[in-house]
This record gives C-alpha cells, sequence and structure tokens, in this order.
C-alpha cells in the first residue's frame, strides 16, 4: 500500500533521514521506533507533504507523492495525527471534526459526513458529550482522540499517527493502541511513529527501529519485543537491570 | 443553529436602530458622524476578517483603502466616467494589487508579515503623495462628485446616511456567512495552527491568499464610498497612521468579531469628535481610554462587555 524507497529528507543541508526504505502492506499496523531525533517524524512529515525537501520515492498506492502539497495527500487517502495532537483549541470539538471533512466538504458530501461523524463519535463517545465544548478544555487524552477522529474524517485509507502517546497515562494510552486495533479490523492501515516502544510494539505487526536518520532493525513486533538491543535501547531498561536479567 | 439565530435577530434589531437612528437624527454634523462610523466599520470589519479571524496582521491595510478613494476620485472627476464604472474599476485595482502583493507577503509569518505590509503600505501613501499631477500631491484631490442613480443623487447627508449603513448591513451578514461555513472553520483553523490546517487538508497558501484579496476589496470598497461622502481626499487619510487606526479599530472592538468591527470603529470614531473640549490634551486622553480598554478588557469589547454580563449573571445565581 505505502511503499518507500531511499527516502532522504533535509533541513537546509541537513540530512535527517539518510536512504530509508520500507514497506507497509495493506491491513497492517506498523510502528516506527526510535529515540530523538532519529528521523521518525520528519518521514511522516514527507509522506504528509508538509515536507517537500525530500528525495528518492514515496508511492501510495503505486503513486509517487513526489511534489503533493498536505490537502492534495489528504485527497488521496492519507491522513496525518500530528506530533502534539495540534487541535485547534478555541474551536468546538464539532469544528475539529468538520474540519476533518475538509477535502470532502468541497464534493458536497453532507451525507457522507454526516456518516462519517457518527461512526466516529461511536468510537469515541466522550466526543459527543463534548461536543460543543471548545477542544483546549478536554484532557490531553480527549484531545488526541479528538485528533484521530478528526484524521478519521477525512476517511483515509492509511493513517498516520505521530506519537499518539505524547503526555499520556499509560491506561489512556492502552485505550488508544486499542481503538486502532479496532479500526484496523474494520481495514484500516495504519503507521504510528512511538517512543513508546513497549505500547506500540504490543499493537503493531511489524516494527522498524530507526537511529539518526537511517533503519538499524527491522522485523515482527513480537521479535523486536524480545530483541535485547531493543528492550536495551527503547524499552526503557538500563544496562544494569538488563545486566540482571541475563545473568 | 442557536449562533445562527442569534445573529439573524441581531441584524433586524442593527437594522432597524439604523432606520430609526436615520429616520430621527436631523443634527447633520451626527448624522456625519454616523456615515463615519459606517464607512470605518466597514474598514475594521475587513480587517478583521484577515486579522481576527485568519490571524494575518496587516499593517498596511489603509493602503486598498486609498486605492479605493483614489481610483474612484481620478476615474470619476479627472476622466469624468460615471462613479458606478469607477467603483468595479476601484475594487478590481485592489484585488489585483492584493493578490500580486499577497503571495510573497502572505509567505511571512508574525513580525515578518506586518513588517512586510507595513512597507506595502508606505510605499502606497509615498505613491499618493509624490505622483503629483495624477493625485494632486500632499495638497490633495479636490472636486470629488456625490454618488447618484438615475435622477436621484446621494448629496444629503440623510440619504448617503443609508447607503452607507445598507452596504454594511449586507457585508455583516455576508462575512457572518463566511465564517459558519466550511472557508470560515478554515480561516480559524489557520489562525491556530498553519501545520494542523494543512494535516486536515486546507490548502493554507490559497485561503490566506483568498482572505487577503477579500478583504482588500471591502476596504477599497470603504475608501469608494468615503471620497463619495466628502468630496476632498488627501494622502495624510491613508498614511501609517491611518493603518494603525484600522488595527486598533479591530484590537478595541475584539479580534475574531463581527459585531467588534461596529464597536471598535465607533469608539474610534467618536472619542476624538467628544474629546475636543480637552483642546491640548486630546491625544493624552485618547491615548488614556485606549490603554484602560486594553488594561480592564484586554480581550476587546465586545468580549469584555459579554464577560461583565457573564459574570453578574453568575453572581446573581448565588
Amino acid at each position: 500500500m505505502l511503499r518507500i524507497r531511499n527516502l532522504k529528507c533535509f533541513y537546509g543541508q541537513i540530512m535527517a533521514v539518510k536512504g530509508i526504505s520500507l514497506s507497509v502492506k495493506e491491513g497492517e499496523i506498523i510502528t516506527l521506533i526510535g529515540a530523538n531525533g532519529s528521523g521518525k517524524s520528519t518521514l511522516m512529515e514527507a509522506v504528509s507533504g508538509i515536507l517537500p525537501s525530500w528525495t528518492g520515492e514515496i508511492l501510495f498506492e503505486g503513486k509517487n507523492l513526489k511534489g503533493m502539497d498536505p490537502p492534495a495527500v489528504v485527497k488521496s487517502g492519507i491522513s496525518l495525527v500530528p506530533e502534539g495532537r495540534l487541535i485547534f483549541p478555541p474551536m468546538s470539538v464539532h469544528d475539529n471534526l468538520i474540519l476533518g471533512a475538509y477535502t470532502m466538504l468541497k464534493k458536497k458530501a453532507r451525507e457522507e459526513v454526516r456518516e462519517t461523524m457518527e461512526t466516529v463519535t461511536d468510537l469515541f463517545p466522550i466526543l459527543k458529550e463534548r461536543f460543543e465544548q471548545p477542544a483546549g478544555t478536554l484532557s490531553g487524552g480527549e484531545q488526541q482522540m479528538l485528533a484521530i477522529g478528526r484524521a478519521l474524517m477525512a476517511r483515509p485509507r492509511l493513517l498516520l499517527l505521530d506519537e499518539p502517546s505524547m503526555g499520556l497515562a499509560p491506561l489512556i494510552v492502552e485505550k488508544i493502541m486499542g481503538v486502532l486495533e479496532t479500526l484496523r479490523s474494520k481495514g484500516l492501515t495504519i503507521l504510528i511513529v512511538e517512543q513508546n516502544a513497549q505500547a506500540a510494539l504490543s499493537v503493531a505487526d511489524r516494527g522498524y527501529v530507526f537511529e539518526t536518520g537511517s533503519v538499524v532493525l527491522e522485523g515482527a513486533a513480537d521479535e523486536l519485543l524480545a530483541d535485547k538491543n531493543v528492550k536495551r535501547a527503547y524499552l526503557g531498561k538500563d544496562y544494569e537491570e538488563f545486566d540482571d536479567e541475563n545473568r | 443553529m442557536i449562533r445562527i439565530d442569534t445573529h439573524i435577530i441581531a441584524c433586524i434589531v442593527f437594522a432597524a436602530a439604523a432606520t430609526a437612528a436615520g429616520i430621527l437624527i436631523d443634527n447633520a454634523y451626527y448624522l456625519q458622524v454616523m456615515i463615519f462610523i459606517g464607512i470605518n466599520t466597514l474598514l475594521a470589519l475587513s480587517l478583521n476578517m484577515l486579522m481576527g479571524y485568519a490571524g494575518q496582521i496587516s499593517l498596511g491595510h489603509a493602503a486598498f483603502y486609498g486605492i479605493g478613494a483614489y481610483a474612484t476620485a481620478i476615474l470619476s472627476t479627472t476622466y469624468n466616467l460615471s462613479p458606478w464604472i469607477a467603483l468595479p474599476v476601484a475594487i478590481f485595482a485592489a484585488v489585483v494589487i492584493a493578490y500580486i502583493v499577497g503571495i510573497p507577503t502572505l509567505r511571512l509569518t508574525g513580525y515578518y508579515l506586518g513588517m512586510g505590509t507595513l512597507g506595502f503600505g508606505m510605499i502606497v501613501s509615498i505613491i499618493f503623495r509624490e505622483w503629483y499631477s495624477v493625485t494632486g500631491g500632499a495638497s490633495g484631490f479636490v472636486g470629488i462628485p456625490p454618488l447618484s442613480i438615475g435622477n436621484f443623487v446621494f448629496d444629503t447627508d440623510r440619504s448617503y446616511f443609508f447607503l452607507v449603513w445598507g452596504v454594511v448591513l449586507f457585508f455583516f451578514i455576508m462575512c457572518r456567512r463566511i465564517i459558519d461555513s466550511r472557508v470560515g472553520r478554515a480561516l480559524r483553523a489557520i489562525h491556530d495552527g498553519e501545520h494542523a490546517a494543512a494535516a486536515v487538508g486546507v490548502n493554507t497558501a490559497k485561503m490566506k491568499l483568498s482572505i487577503f484579496v477579500l478583504s482588500a476589496a471591502m476596504a477599497s470598497l470603504a475608501g469608494f464610498l468615503y471620497a463619495h461622502q466628502v468630496y476632498f481626499i488627501s494622502p495624510g487619510s491613508f498614511s501609517f497612521l491611518a493603518s494603525i487606526r484600522i488595527v486598533t479599530m479591530v484590537v478595541i472592538g475584539g479580534m475574531a468579531s463581527i459585531w467588534g468591527s461596529l464597536l471598535g470603529a465607533s469608539l474610534l470614531t467618536l472619542l476624538p469628535e467628544w474629546l475636543h473640549t480637552f483642546a491640548d490634551y486630546e491625544m493624552m486622553v485618547y491615548g488614556l481610554v485606549l490603554m484602560l480598554v486594553m488594561i480592564f478588557l484586554p480581550r476587546g469589547l465586545t468580549r469584555g462587555i459579554l464577560d461583565i454580563y457573564e459574570n453578574s449573571r453568575k453572581k446573581d445565581d448565588r
């Protein structure tokens, strides 16, 4: 569904992603894990069209995304849940969601938008309760749900999530990961960037481990969860603990 | 839905109040002040769409106001054309100039956009002052004819009052419709975060340019109305200070508020008139009033008055 070949991303002279290749098959949940500054978010920005300065190939359903601006990418079926959620705080929950369907309302698909709105509020009933409240008054977890709901309003076939667990309590993270599994069971393909490798790998099929702009490891999620290096570097177990475990 | 209904009621009340004022006020001076309030409201509303809703500051808005005024002055006086031919030309000129200026300028953000539009405003104001053969230079442009439809001439203050406030009412309704539409949500989204707006599929560059052009067209119309009211225009009315005055109207009245434009324009038009009694101290008192409004009602008059009202209701409930 999504195939990336030899992707290099640039911020001016700096190369933040140094030739990455990866693929996402239809119906999969794929996660990209790695530390700060390893190029995961940059890759998301490149795919969603926010960062135009990249070389290589990003193919979505066989179509090259090179030169497409963010609205065109959204129209082609990819929605991004941005890092830090980036909801519109003074606007109501309803308006935030409707904005997600921005590219669809142009086609006068009112009925379709209404149906999608229902699906989204069924998925996150809390949003229905908070419908007319300014989005800024929601809790962190609710805001993340709103951001996901907003992205779903465009009826994407591929959902990109950039750090959905950021700043959230473990219970909420679990809940959100659960929702992602539900979405996958309905046929949505999902790509998650996470620092919380444990949470992401628990729902993902496969994962890629990033380090300073390159993929250093890839494999099935359970293999990565069990991998010694991943455990040491990304699952929050420090050397001593790690050594204890292996003694 | 409730919000739209209250807006319709507000518009009806407003139209009734304006009509009553137009019929009942007999004092030529007050009528004239009311006409200026109307023109300033249109100006403030035009900038509020750009600044209040879309979050793009413009420190050169008087330039478009001046382009409207000078375009109609030159065409209807120098070339003896009907003002009704001059009007579309004036608006078209503002639209084209806004489009050309907007493409590079709107790529800037924050202070830099402020500086960019400031520079543009200064250039236009210098052209008005220095292009003597066309604009009449610093001494101004004299002898602009009044507007007329058929045999009816808008040469009395009362007739012009209804013309101006009719236009204002039309734009109140139009702007509210834009704000409540898909486009309005996109504008507010750009205000809150351009990246996020782009991520949901808003073409931010195109949207910013469109609202800038609309805003310029409205300011140009205000300039047109101004020129045919005072019959005499000079570069001073469209200088940097005039731009700042429009920004002040928006901020004092209330950002992202259609009625705020009315309040802000009213206060900033009336204040200098009231303060004549202070003679030499006029500007000091003027500044003091603006400071007090900003200190005690930092979100502008509209929001501030609403807050006071809501707080007092809460106290009553207790």
